[in-house]
């Protein structure tokens, strides 16, 4: 059977699942819809967390960028896991003893104030958009490329399909259909990974092969073989950092903290029964993302290997046909500098920004584009998010593994868009609506303003997939910045110092907020040629900033708080009380009635 | 009267920040250290087919990551017990609250 007609099979196979598991679960009263009635087993929890984290970015792009930059690719690896340490002992535990819905419930509570619940709103709405924007562009990249139709009708068709199950759903129908994406997902992921590994290295693990000898009979090893490669085409050697120390240290603990802080990944710890059940399933939930996680870049080295060896000094007329239809997606192109019909591959870039093809053909029939050619030798311009997609065709990999990838890439996409939709209309609905502005809807009501907005938030994301703003790239900078300079100083504050008070929490989010945003806001939009490491304070790219913000927001908070009165007496006793295990199922009653 | 405000309630907090505070030294070491400040000296030992200071940054720190979080389950599910404040001593019909009804 051709690819076509398998991923159409397999991508509506899943699409029935995600369906049917969402009619099986639906939603009856606000508690289900929230947080799936906080009856979520920790195992399935663990899984749904990790599905609901692990987006397109992480699927699709993560192992292109890490086959692109090389070691420094470590700190996403690092970012993306390593917040779940802080999460885990830090957060996960307490908030779930507070046993509430969101996270604006517990900064509105514990800092009794509706200001510190409104900051927090509008950074939850900002934080999701940003993200879930992201997902929908992964939704229609993947259809247009393999199911050939147009973007517009892929996000649509992706829609549809989470319109059916957040609204439908809430967070009961959300959590199992992530638990069955994640199984798509890791499935979709491993298989190829598996393969390219035995064929490269003859290790069928490929966490192992990464470390293994090549199995042409050199007797080199895999990252050696790839350090000699980049060197002979001008490339840094890919063993080797390039970012420099200070900023890689910011970037990764700007994506650690603010991995933590994520609302959509901390309101999954608010699903499960007890608070024993919440620590264990942030283990479970790492566990599961790091089996994707260090097969990442054992996939990024085996895809960078063989890429070179498939496209460097090829004949373009007998490149296979993966290039020439990545070619007529945008995403790849060549131009013939030296006029010999081969691909030469080298560092630096063939041409300035994105290709604007032309409808002409070259000589050897490739397309044509509008940008003048650099002076350097490289003929070659490939995006970064194919290599993921693009790697079972590169190895040349059975018709059914390309389909699988697609199916595991929409799985990955939609989970997170999913989790990202429910926690923007539980923020409208619950915190926005129940809490400040409507007080006395009942509880029916409430559930009908929640699936209006979740409805209104897809077709929002939808929008955005279809028309996606330019700055989406630069904006999850800003994601993460945000998460880590507001949320997650104030929820840990609140839970490991009774003393800090509602002054001193407020002063200290919108310091480091205001802090961060303003950074990034200048040197990505006010002055991008800025952009470089000589004008950077400290050295800290944009990326890394928000690890600033957040020691500004802790340092601004601390301060204030000893000079302003300390907290009243029933915050002082409530901030006791989550500290200990004890009676979760309790207090979930009493923040209830 | 709350079992929270005991003095008992203070030794579990000082133990539990004891644990979290040296699990954390672990995940900073594994991490910052030894990725990331650290690396180049590091990728002077070779470990199989990698430099160590790399194989730590791309493989090395994740699965550490993961052991600390089971690490720390498996101190607090104890320390919980050993101060009376797991959930197996709540009433049992307040751990489900499912059971809760909702009709108006």
């Amino acid at each position: 059977m051709d690819v076509q007609t398998l991923t159409f099979i397999f991508v509506g196979t899943t699409f029935a699942l995600y369906i049917g598991i969402a009619i099986w679960t639906r939603a009856g009263n606000t508690d289900d819809f929230y947080v799936a009635a906080g009856g979520v087993p920790p195992l399935a929890n663990g899984m749904a967390t990790a599905a609901d984290w692990m987006s397109a970015a992480s699927f699709i792009s993560m192992a292109g960028i890490i086959s692109f930059i090389g070691r420094d690719g470590a700190v996403y690896l690092m970012g993306w896991t390593g917040g779940y340490v802080l999460l885990a002992l830090l957060l996960a535990p307490y908030l779930r003893k507070f046993g509430k819905y969101t996270v604006p419930d517990f900064i509105g509570d514990r800092y009794y104030s509706n200001i510190a619940r409104g900051v927090a709103i509008v950074c939850v709405l900002f934080v999701s958009f940003t993200y879930v924007a992201g997902q929908m562009r992964g939704v229609g990249i993947v259809f247009s490329r393999f199911l050939e139709v147009e973007i517009t009708t892929g996000v649509f068709i992706g829609m549809s399909i989470v319109f059916f199950y957040a609204v439908l759903g809430g967070m009961k129908g959300i959590t199992y259909t992530q638990v069955a994406q994640y199984c798509v997902l890791i499935f979709a992921f491993l298989v190829p990974a598996i393969f390219i590994s035995m064929l490269m290295t003859g290790n069928p693990v490929p966490q192992l092969g990464f470390g293994s000898t090549l199995a042409d009979g050199s007797n080199t090893y895999l990252l050696d073989k790839l350090d000699q490669l980049s060197a002979e085409l001008g490339f840094a050697a890919y063993t080797a950092g390039k970012k420099s120390t200070v900023d890689v240290f910011f970037i990764t603990a700007a994506l650690m903290v603010g991995t933590a802080g994520l609302p959509h990944v901390i309101v999954r710890f608010f699903t499960v029964p007890r608070v024993r059940d919440a620590r264990i399933s942030a283990g479970y939930a790492l566990a599961f993302i790091a089996l994707l996680y260090t097969t990442a870049p054992a996939v990024a080295s085996f895809a960078r290997v063989n890429l070179i060896n498939t496209v460097h000094n090829a004949e373009y007329k007998t490149t296979p046909s993966w290039f020439k239809n990545w070619e007529d997606t945008n995403l790849i192109a060549w131009v013939d500098k030296n006029g010999d019909g081969k691909i030469q591959y080298s560092a630096g870039k063939a041409f300035n920004g994105k290709p604007q093809f032309l409808e002409e053909r070259g000589l050897a029939g490739e397309r044509k584009f509008s940008n003048p050619p650099t002076d350097n030798r490289n003929e070659l311009y490939i995006d970064r998010d194919i290599m993921v997609l693009a790697n079972p065709e590169i190895a040349g990999l059975p018709n059914w593994v390309i389909a699988l990838v697609v199916a595991g890439g929409l799985a990955a996409a939609l989970s997170t868009a999913a989790g990202l939709l429910l926690v923007i209309s539980t923020s409208i609905s619950h915190d926005l609506l129940k809490k400040m502005l409507l007080k006395n809807i009942s509880d029916k009501q409430e559930l009908v303003f929640a699936r209006m907005s979740a409805a209104l938030a897809v077709i929002v994301a939808g929008y955005f997939g279809i028309h996606p703003p330019g700055f989406v790239a630069q904006v999850v900078a800003f994601a993460f910045g945000l998460a880590a300079s507001s949320f997650f100083p104030a929820i840990f504050m609140g839970i490991f110092s009774k003393r800090m008070n509602k002054a001193g929490a407020i002063t200290g989010m919108i310091s480091g907020l205001s802090f961060t945003a303003g950074y990034i806001i200048y040197f990505k939009f006010i002055d991008p040629s800025a952009n470089s490491a000589q004008n950077w304070w400290f050295g800290i790219s944009p990326e890394g900033i928000g690890t600033l913000g957040m020691l500004f927001n802790f340092v601004v908070a601390s301060l204030v708080s000893k000079v302003t009165a300390p907290p009243p007496n029933e915050i002082q006793d409530m901030v006791d009380d989550i500290r200990i295990p004890k009676g979760a199922g309790r207090s979930y009653h009493h923040a209830k009635l | 009267m709350s079992a929270s405000h005991s003095p008992q309630a203070k030794a579990y907090w000082k133990k539990n920040i004891r644990i979290v505070l040296s699990l954390l030294a672990i995940w900073f070491t594994v991490s910052f250290g030894m990725s990331i400040l650290f690396v180049d000296v590091l990728d002077n030992i070779r470990f199989f087919g990698f430099k160590f200071g790399f194989w730590m940054a791309q493989q090395g720190s994740i699965f550490c990551f993961v052991v600390l979080i089971f690490v720390y389950v498996y101190k607090m599910n104890k320390l919980d017990r050993q101060y009376g404040v797991d959930e197996d001593r709540d009433h049992p019909a307040d751990t489900h609250p499912r059971d809760k009804t909702s009709q108006e």
